[in-house]
């Protein structure tokens, strides 16, 4: 092999370079890999049975008017694309690293272990992103097709979709650190975002009757919620009778916009700061 | 400065442990210069432990990892800019090929955008890929994977180089290969600092050992040195010849000569011979062999003396 010349050898990269680096190998390999085609028909599938029950069944609840439409179709399912998503994308993404022994060819090389963590996050986030551009573009036809104008409170609504994507991220990206295990990491934060804190916030709405500012969730309620007019406030419904003759009080909380960007903003913050300190410090045993 | 005329990889007070177990205790040690160093020891001893201290694979518990005098824990950038390693068997992401993933270790290190694929095609060359070379790594063999680490590791031309059994998976013509590049590297002025347990492979392509053992060092030392002082304080050389020899020659020129204290013959082209003395007997007895002009073609410290030291050394494992 021919040798470089001593100037050559001295010039690595600037961090942020090395960031750009990880990203684009990294989303070369989601791109090429099955999860990306798995996940690319799961998108498809949702998307073809509402264009398909929409088109066929036409409920009212969703043709009723323009907005009306994207909060039934876009509010109430691109949350599970986001989640979803960011789940295969990247929830091993860390975890990986150990499990698969991809960390061994990487981390032993002049970069920083922060290059490499925020260079992953990118490459999932812009693969998740695809997805969320896919089923963007199949709800915005449908959309085009039954009513021909876009609400502006749609474009609000898919950046709001986009910042919990962010928010979601960083939160698979602390489990995928916390764990070596890429089974485990994808399993918890599947179960956290799919089930626990649909549940949480189920339980503290009705049982404890606070309105849920700490769950994740609750804060990406804002997607749905902006594409309702007005913009919902809080609402108390009392109604027939209860246990022992009392009357039942049911609230609804809606998390207004600023609340909800907060609760996004925070959970991405502490959750991403967590897993680059736990993954800074895992060792490769 | 990462980059040093003489290239130096420094172990000081270095310590890992885990809870009460201490995986490497107060390890000392200092490699300078253009050589091969065996790293020796048996399973659980410490040395893939220390080699990944000097990684950043893991941190110490205290002391500090050097490489060129850069601590590789608090400036990783600047330590590692001059090294490159081999540590277990690195998985590449399954679904680039190895043009890709070496680009990205090139980029990532720093290789010029004009050199990057003619230094890949070169270094998948230099491990036999070539015809791999596009193909997604998901499909490959763990020992084809382990020649595509090894062309990384030889990508940016590193002034040092870490190795942690680097022949293991591979199959005998591999091995072979992975010595050759290891000895070609050894002709370039760099330091290779490399794990094994194939004792003769060490002996092979190294010209110094340091030995480790319940994460102690237990000896740094030339092989000859340690071979001498541990293996009955004389050192056996095995000597290929390019043809047969005379008997007489046997017994009366080499026997004659100084230092030796016996000389058989292993068969018609290979001869083992005991000498005293430390690395000034080895030259000059290699001198005198060339002067007598019988065909020499390979000298060597003999395995077995190493493998006699390292039993005595190593007293049990684990």
């Amino acid at each position: 092999m021919t040798e470089l010349n001593s100037e050559a050898k001295n010039v690595v990269p600037s961090s942020m370079a090395q960031v750009v680096t990880t990203m684009k190998y990294s989303l070369l390999d989601y791109l090429r890999g099955r999860r990306f085609f798995i996940m690319l028909i799961i998108t498809a599938l949702i998307s073809i049975l509402l264009t398909v029950l929409v088109g066929y069944y036409r409920p009212a609840l969703f043709l009723a008017d323009n907005l009306a439409f994207y909060n039934s179709w876009w509010g109430t399912s691109v949350t599970f694309v986001v989640v979803l998503s960011a789940i295969f994308f990247g929830g091993d993404a860390i975890s990986g690293e150990f499990q698969n022994k991809t960390g061994y060819f990487g981390v032993p090389n002049p970069i920083r272990r922060s290059s490499i963590y925020i260079g992953k996050w990118l490459a999932a986030f812009v693969a998740s992103a695809v997805m969320l551009g896919i089923f963007t573009a199949v709800t915005l036809g449908n959309g085009l097709y039954y009513f021909s104008s876009v609400p502006y409170q749609f474009g609000e609504s898919f950046l709001f979709a986009l910042f919990y994507m962010v928010a979601v991220l960083g939160f698979t990206f602390f489990f995928s650190s916390l764990f070596k295990s890429s089974s485990m990491s994808i399993l918890v934060t599947a179960i956290l975002f799919l089930f626990v804190f649909t549940l949480l916030n189920t339980l503290i709405v009705a049982l404890v009757k606070i309105e849920p500012w700490f769950l994740i969730n609750y804060g990406a309620n804002i997607i749905g919620s902006v594409l309702m007019s007005p913009y919902p406030p809080h609402k108390t419904i009392t109604a027939g009778v209860g246990f022992r003759g009392q009357p039942t009080t049911t609230t609804t909380f809606y998390a207004s916009i600023p609340e909800g960007l907060a609760i996004m903003g925070i959970y991405f913050l502490v959750t991403a700061i967590i897993g680059l300190i736990l993954f800074e410090r895992k060792e490769f045993t | 400065m990462p980059f040093t005329d003489v290239p130096t990889i420094e172990a000081v007070k270095l310590t890992k442990r885990y809870g009460s177990f201490e995986a490497v205790s107060d390890l000392n040690i200092k490699i300078e210069g253009a050589k091969c160093v065996g790293f020796l020891g048996p399973n659980g001893a410490g040395k893939t432990t220390t080699l990944k201290m000097f990684t950043d694979l893991i941190r110490p518990s205290s002391g500090e990892a050097l490489i060129n005098g850069i601590n590789v824990h608090t400036n990783k950038k600047a330590a590692l800019a001059s090294a490159a390693a081999l540590i277990e068997t690195p998985e590449i992401y399954p679904s680039l090929t190895p043009r890709e993933g070496l680009s990205m270790i090139a980029e990532i290190r720093g290789v010029p955008a004009t050199e990057i694929k003619k230094r890949i095609e070169e270094a998948v060359a230099e491990v036999h890929m070539d015809e791999w070379i596009d193909k997604r790594v998901g499909r490959f063999s763990k020992g084809m994977k382990q020649r595509i680490v090894i062309a990384s590791a030889l990508l940016s031309d590193p002034q040092i180089l870490f190795l942690d059994e680097p022949t293991t998976g591979l199959d005998p013509r591999g091995m072979s290969e992975v010595r050759d590049i290891v000895k070609s590297l050894k002709s370039k002025k760099r330091l290779i600092f490399m794990s094994s347990h194939i004792l003769s492979e060490v002996s092979d392509v190294c010209d110094e050992v340091a030995m480790i053992d319940h994460g102690k060092l237990i000896v740094y030392n030339t092989i000859s040195n340690v071979t001498a002082k541990f293996a009955g304080g004389n050192n056996v050389v095995e000597v290929g010849l390019s043809r047969s020899i005379d008997g007489s020659i046997l017994s009366k020129n080499i026997l004659s000569l100084s230092g030796v204290v016996n000389a058989e013959r292993v068969d018609d082209r290979n001869l083992k011979i005991t000498y005293g003395g430390g690395l000034d007997a080895q030259e000059r007895l290699l001198n005198d062999l060339v002067k007598l002009n019988i065909g020499v073609v390979s000298f060597k410290v003999a395995s077995s003396e190493l493998e006699e030291a390292y039993l005595k050394l190593i007293t049990a494992t684990l």
